[in-house]
């Protein structure tokens, strides 16, 4: 049977045997820039537990590096006092941390269940299509579990906008105005003023 | 039975979101009754007499959960769980998009409920839209006093944090939410102990669902009394209801507990696609198993499902319709809970692969009829050997998948083998064939 399973580039790269594990990084050695640095600082500070930190923390480290490298983690783990290893755990547990550098936006296409049964994979399809057509850079374009808007599927998140319902039709428009940073199907989002579904009465 | 609006009665307000606009309505007059004038065990008295059972799948009495925090002078959290994965479930999108402060006062009323003083949203890193429009609703009961030290000038003091997740459907778990919370890799935890006994931080931890603690505000206004009075039975008040899939209309409809399957699916929702008739549908989300048409005419209640043999879960109904095939909704159901199992339990990780592997075989043509026998058998072996019930919710609707359209697997297991020994037959050239067979031993 052929192997279906892609694994990410390097995934066997052999470790360094001879390098010394990574140890909680010195402060005063480690360059962090400063916007990172206030914001996870600020989230340490809302938890009885500063290491509850680590998911905001990282989310910003990803906002400012654009994925979580292992500088990124580096700077982290020097605010946070923690080891590299152990937000490296982390960031490869939750699917919004990426840990490889894909981009630092993302267009995130629902193929759960409830879009599935609404033909969600032929709308993915097309705009994959339409994304390696257009060349479309620097956004990390998937197929998404579900993103919890069933009723606009099949659906697409857009850096957290979500739009739908979707047609294959769209899939060139979507492309293009992400790839030109216009925002995407203006009056489809859900938090659109005035946005409604098709089909509804009322804006709820 | 028309819709019955409670939690979503004010969604038609402008501005519902800020805080001016929701006390204006009434808002924020229970929390400070809860706060004020009652006993923690008046709250939650009224809490466990109205009999609100948890909305976020397990339908445990939201009351009984609560008196089980310990008393004492500890540190005990409230967490509320708005990591809505479930596929098929966009009820918490809409009561935190529209109404935050609804969410707010449903916390204060929890932690008092539960002698908490530090509270936690935990809501999903999908939804960022709805996270900032909590954390504005958060700040602005904070300026206001409804948040922080002595809130409502009382010796109550309450913090509340949002908590953004960064996807991770696991997170939803109660436990895995609490390892999310501390910063962990989200895998769910051994129990007991009960997060009501030891949860985060190792202290007594009250864990609701965003619909659940909505409902509070209501309860405390009005009465345990008022809420008994709607729904039937022990499934008590209305339910705010994910209907998806199938259907022309879907959408979240709040309705009383007991109205029918029919009733929502096609009087709401306006049933299947014109000339298209319900093949099947989720009761309770994408972990429910699968009922059939015959089962439409059932109340909508958390007794009537589990004797079905499904369950209410989180109140989404996934409408399946007659031109969907079985075998690729299983693959994609499948799919997702191999995405999103943590690992740690074997059953749960080599079950959900399994399932998925044995799928693929039968999409293409592949499989025998052997392994419709050996997947069902995967299933049962899942159920009730994890920590958590991931694996129980794939197990689940695949094997009542398998339970009520057996015949179609079989077809379908026999019409993909035919497909490909045809297309075998066709690549190999029947010119190829014919000189084999004058190649063969006469």
């Amino acid at each position: 049977m052929p192997d279906r399973r892609t694994f990410p580039l390097g995934w066997d790269a052999a470790n360094d045997l001879d390098k010394d594990p990574g140890l909680v990084p010195d402060p005063a050695e480690v360059d962090v820039p400063e916007e990172l640095r206030v914001a996870i600082l600020a989230a340490m500070a809302r938890y009885p537990d500063s290491r509850s930190a680590t998911l905001p923390a990282l989310a910003s480290a990803q906002k400012v590096h654009g994925w979580c490298s292992p500088l990124a983690l580096h700077q982290t783990a020097a605010v946070m006092q923690v080891t590299p290893a152990y937000l490296s755990s982390v960031a490869t547990f939750y699917d919004m941390l990426r840990t490889e550098p894909i981009g630092d936006r993302y267009l995130f296409v629902c193929t759960s269940v409830a879009c599935h049964l609404r033909d969600a994979k032929a709308v993915y399809e097309a705009i994959a299509q339409e994304a390696r057509d257009q060349g479309l850079e620097g956004v990390d374009v998937r197929e998404f579990e579900c993103l919890g808007a069933c009723d606009m599927a099949p659906m697409a998140s857009v850096d957290g906008r979500y739009v739908g319902p979707l047609a294959q039709s769209d899939a060139r428009e979507l492309v293009s105005a992400v790839k030109e940073k216009r925002q995407v199907l203006p009056g489809r989002g859900l938090e659109d003023p005035g946005f409604r579904l098709p089909w509804s009465t009322s804006d709820a | 039975m028309p819709e019955t609006k409670v939690l979503t009665a004010n969604l038609h307000e402008p501005d519902l979101h800020t805080i001016a606009v929701y006390e204006r309505l009434g808002g924020y007059a229970s929390a400070r009754k809860a706060v004020l004038d009652m006993a923690p065990e008046e709250v939650l008295e009224q809490l466990e007499a109205s009999g609100l059972r948890g909305r976020g799948g397990a339908g445990f009495s939201m009351g009984k959960k609560a008196s089980f925090i310990p008393k004492g002078t500890m540190d005990k959290y409230l967490c509320c769980n708005a990591d809505e994965s479930e596929p098929g479930t966009f009820k918490d999108r809409l009561l935190m998009q529209k109404n935050p402060h609804q969410l707010v006062e449903g916390c204060i009323i929890g932690s008092i409920a539960a002698g908490a003083n530090k509270a936690f949203i935990f809501i999903r890193g999908e939804y960022e839209i709805q996270a900032k429009i909590l954390d504005a609703a958060v700040e602005e009961a904070r300026v206001k006093g409804y948040l922080g030290e002595g809130i409502f000038g009382s010796k109550f003091d309450l913090d509340l944090v949002v908590h953004r997740g960064q996807g991770a459907y696991i997170c939803g778990e109660e436990s895995a939410l609490l390892d999310g919370l501390e910063g962990k890799r989200g895998n769910p935890r051994l129990k007991p102990p009960f997060p009501a006994n030891q949860g985060l931080y190792q202290g007594p931890t009250l864990i609701n669902n965003v619909e659940t603690l909505c409902n509070t505000p209501a309860i405390i206004e009005k009465g345990a009394d008022w809420f008994q009075s709607m729904g039937v039975d022990k499934s008590t008040g209305t339910k705010l209801v994910s209907v998806s899939g199938n259907v022309q209309r879907p959408g979240n409809y709040e309705i009383e507990l007991g109205t029918s399957v029919r009733e929502i699916v096609y009087g709401l929702a306006g049933g299947p696609p014109e000339g298209r008739e319900v093949k099947g549908f989720f009761p309770g989300g994408s972990s429910a198993p699968v009922l059939t048409a015959d089962s439409l005419d059932l109340p909508y209640t958390f007794e009537s499902m589990a004797e079905a043999g499904s369950m209410l879960g989180s109140g989404a109904i996934i409408v399946i319709d007659d031109s969907q095939p079985i075998v690729p909704l299983a693959l994609r159901l499948a799919e997702f809970y191999r995405h999103e199992s943590c690992g740690k339990c074997v059953p749960c990780r080599e079950g959900t692969n399994w399932t998925v592997k044995t799928l693929e075989r039968i999409e293409e043509g592949e499989a025998t009829p052997m392994d419709l026998e050996i997947m069902a058998d995967v299933q049962e072996n899942i159920i009730g050997n994890c920590l958590c019930v991931l694996g129980d919710s794939m197990a689940m609707p695949i094997g009542s998948m398998i339970k009520h359209f057996r015949a179609e697997f079989e077809e379908h297991i026999e019409g993909a083998r035919a497909d490909k020994d045809r297309e075998a037959v066709a690549a190999f050239g029947a010119g190829e064939l014919a000189a084999d067979d004058e190649a063969g031993p006469a």
